[in-house]
C-alpha cells in the first residue's frame, strides 16, 4: 500500500508567497556560501542537507490523498484541492481514453475537502467512474449544489463521467476496492468520519478534522481502539495543544500532542501530522515536527512493549510505503 | 496523590510529584480542590510546585489549565514553577507557556504573586 498526499492543508489553499520564497532562496545562498557545483548530483546533496522548510515546503492543497494499491481501481479520501493535481497525474498516468474506477471516501463536506472535485479532470471524462463513499445524509447534495450557478460555471448534469454516491454507515467493514473500510464518527461541527483501511497486509487510518477532548478517556479509548497497531495514521495536528483547549476549543481540529498520546497509546507505529494550519509557514511546520518528534522521545519509555512511533509532517507530493 | 504544603505569607506552595497523566489526573485534580477553593481575591494565591513531577500528559496540563480558569474566575492567582527539563519542554511544545505563567523557582513565583 502507498499513500500519497495530493493535499495536506486545513481549511483554505495556501499558496507560498514571493517573500517566502526569496527568504528560502536567501537561506539557500547563505548556505552555498558562494560554493560551485560541478553537477546535479552535487546540488542535489547538498540541497538534501538543508532544512525542508528551505529546500522544499509541505504545499498549500487542502486534503486530498490516494490510496494505491495493487489493484486497477483507485482509492482516494477526500477531494480537497489536491484533487486537481491528483486527477492530472491520473491522466498522465493512464491517458484520458483508458477509463478508470475511483472509489473516494469522505471525511465530511466542509469546503475544503470537496473543493477539488470540479477541477478532477477525469470527472468530465466519459468512460471513468467515479463512486463516492460517505457517512453523511447529504453527501450528493452537497457535491451537486458545488456545481451550481453561482459556484461554478459547469453543471453537475455535465459531467461525463459515470459518478454514483453511497453512503456507509459505522460499526460495519465494507469492501472496497480490494480494500476493508471501516468508518469512524470524529467530533467535529456537522460530524466528521475517519476512516481505517487495511489491504495487502498494512493497515492505514484517516483521521483529519477530528477533536479529541482530553477530559473524555473513553473517546479517547475509542480511537485507540482504532488506531491500534496501524502502520501509518494520518492525524489532524491543526493546532496546538494550548488552543486546542483554549481559544479554539469546540473548533473541531486537534493537536499534534494528542495524536502522539492517542497513537503510542495505540501501538501505532507511524504518525502523519496533517490539515496544517493556513497561518503556518514552512518554517513554522518544520518545528512542529522537530517539537512532535521530541514529544514522541520523552514519552517513549511508558510503553515499552510498542514500537517507537515513526513521527513525519505530510507534505503535498509525499508517498509513504506501507 | 498527596500534595506538598509551604506557605509565604498569602502565598501557599502545592508540591506534586511523580506523573501527571491520565493515571494520576484525577487525584491531582482532587488534591488541588481545597487550594483552589480558597484561591481568590483578597485570599491565598497558589504555586504548584512541580520540582518532584518528573512527567505530565496533556491531561495533567488540562487539570492546571482547569485550575487556572476557576481561579480567574474568582480573581485568584495561580503560577506553575521549578519544573524539571522533560516538563518544561512538554509544557513548551505543548505552547502552555503561553497561556500559564511559570518561573523557574518557587521563590521567583513567590516574588510575582506577592507583588
Amino acid at each position: 500500500m502507498d499513500v500519497t498526499f495530493w493535499g495536506t492543508r486545513g481549511s483554505l489553499p495556501t499558496p507560498t508567497t514571493a517573500e517566502q520564497m526569496r527568504e528560502k532562496a536567501k537561506t539557500l545562498l547563505r548556505a552555498a556560501d558562494g560554493r560551485a557545483f560541478a553537477d546535479d548530483a552535487e546540488m542535489d546533496a547538498f540541497l538534501d542537507g538543508q532544512p525542508f522548510w528551505a529546500r522544499g515546503g509541505y504545499g498549500g492543497d487542502t486534503p486530498c490523498i490516494e490510496v494505491g494499491l495493487a489493484g486497477d481501481e483507485h482509492l482516494i479520501c477526500d477531494f480537497g484541492s489536491g484533487a486537481r493535481r491528483l486527477g492530472n497525474d491520473m491522466l498522465g498516468r493512464f491517458g484520458p481514453e483508458a477509463g478508470q474506477t475511483y472509489h473516494v471516501l469522505m471525511s465530511h463536506l466542509h469546503w475544503d475537502h470537496i473543493m477539488g472535485f470540479p477541477f478532477f479532470p477525469p470527472a468530465y471524462i466519459p468512460g471513468n467512474r467515479i463512486i463516492v463513499y460517505g457517512c453523511h445524509d447529504d453527501l450528493e447534495s452537497s457535491f451537486r449544489r458545488q456545481h451550481q450557478a453561482p459556484n461554478f460555471p459547469v453543471d453537475f448534469s455535465l459531467l461525463g463521467a459515470r459518478i454514483e454516491f453511497r453512503k456507509i454507515a459505522t460499526g460495519a467493514t465494507v469492501d472496497i476496492a480490494g480494500a476493508k473500510v471501516t468508518p469512524k464518527l470524529q467530533l467535529h461541527a456537522g460530524d466528521s468520519y475517519g476512516y481505517r483501511i487495511e489491504a495487502e497486509g498494512a493497515s492505514f487510518v484517516y483521521s483529519s478534522d477530528s477533536e479529541h477532548r482530553i477530559e473524555d478517556d473513553h473517546a479517547a479509548q475509542g480511537f485507540v481502539d482504532f488506531f491500534r497497531d496501524a502502520d501509518l495514521v494520518v492525524f489532524d495536528a491543526m493546532y496546538s495543544l494550548a488552543d486546542a483547549v483554549s481559544v479554539k476549543e469546540d473548533w473541531g481540529h486537534s493537536s499534534n500532542i494528542i495524536g502522539v498520546e492517542l497513537c503510542q497509546r495505540a501501538g501505532a507505529r507511524q504518525i502523519a501530522l496533517f490539515h496544517h494550519e493556513p497561518v503556518y509557514d514552512d518554517q513554522r511546520i518544520d518545528d512542529l515536527l522537530a517539537d512532535t518528534r521530541r514529544y514522541e522521545e520523552i514519552r517513549r519509555d511508558a510503553y515499552p512493549d510498542h514500537p517507537p512511533l515513526q513521527v513525519v509532517a505530510a507534505y503535498d507530493g509525499l508517498t509513504i510505503s506501507l | 496523590m498527596e500534595l506538598s504544603e509551604k506557605r509565604f505569607g498569602a502565598v501557599v506552595a502545592v508540591g506534586a510529584s511523580g506523573q501527571v497523566d491520565h493515571h494520576s489526573a484525577d487525584d491531582f485534580q482532587k488534591a488541588l480542590e481545597p487550594y483552589l477553593a480558597n484561591c481568590a481575591a483578597g485570599k491565598d494565591a497558589i504555586v504548584v510546585d512541580m520540582a518532584d513531577v518528573d512527567y505530565v500528559s496533556s491531561v495533567g496540563l488540562r487539570v492546571l489549565l482547569m485550575a487556572s480558569k476557576r481561579a480567574a474566575a474568582q480573581q485568584g492567582k495561580i503560577a506553575v514553577a521549578a519544573m524539571q527539563p522533560n516538563v518544561a519542554e512538554v509544557f513548551r511544545i505543548s505552547q502552555f507557556n503561553r497561556i500559564l505563567a511559570a518561573y523557574d523557582t518557587v521563590d521567583a513565583a513567590v516574588a510575582e504573586l506577592q507583588a
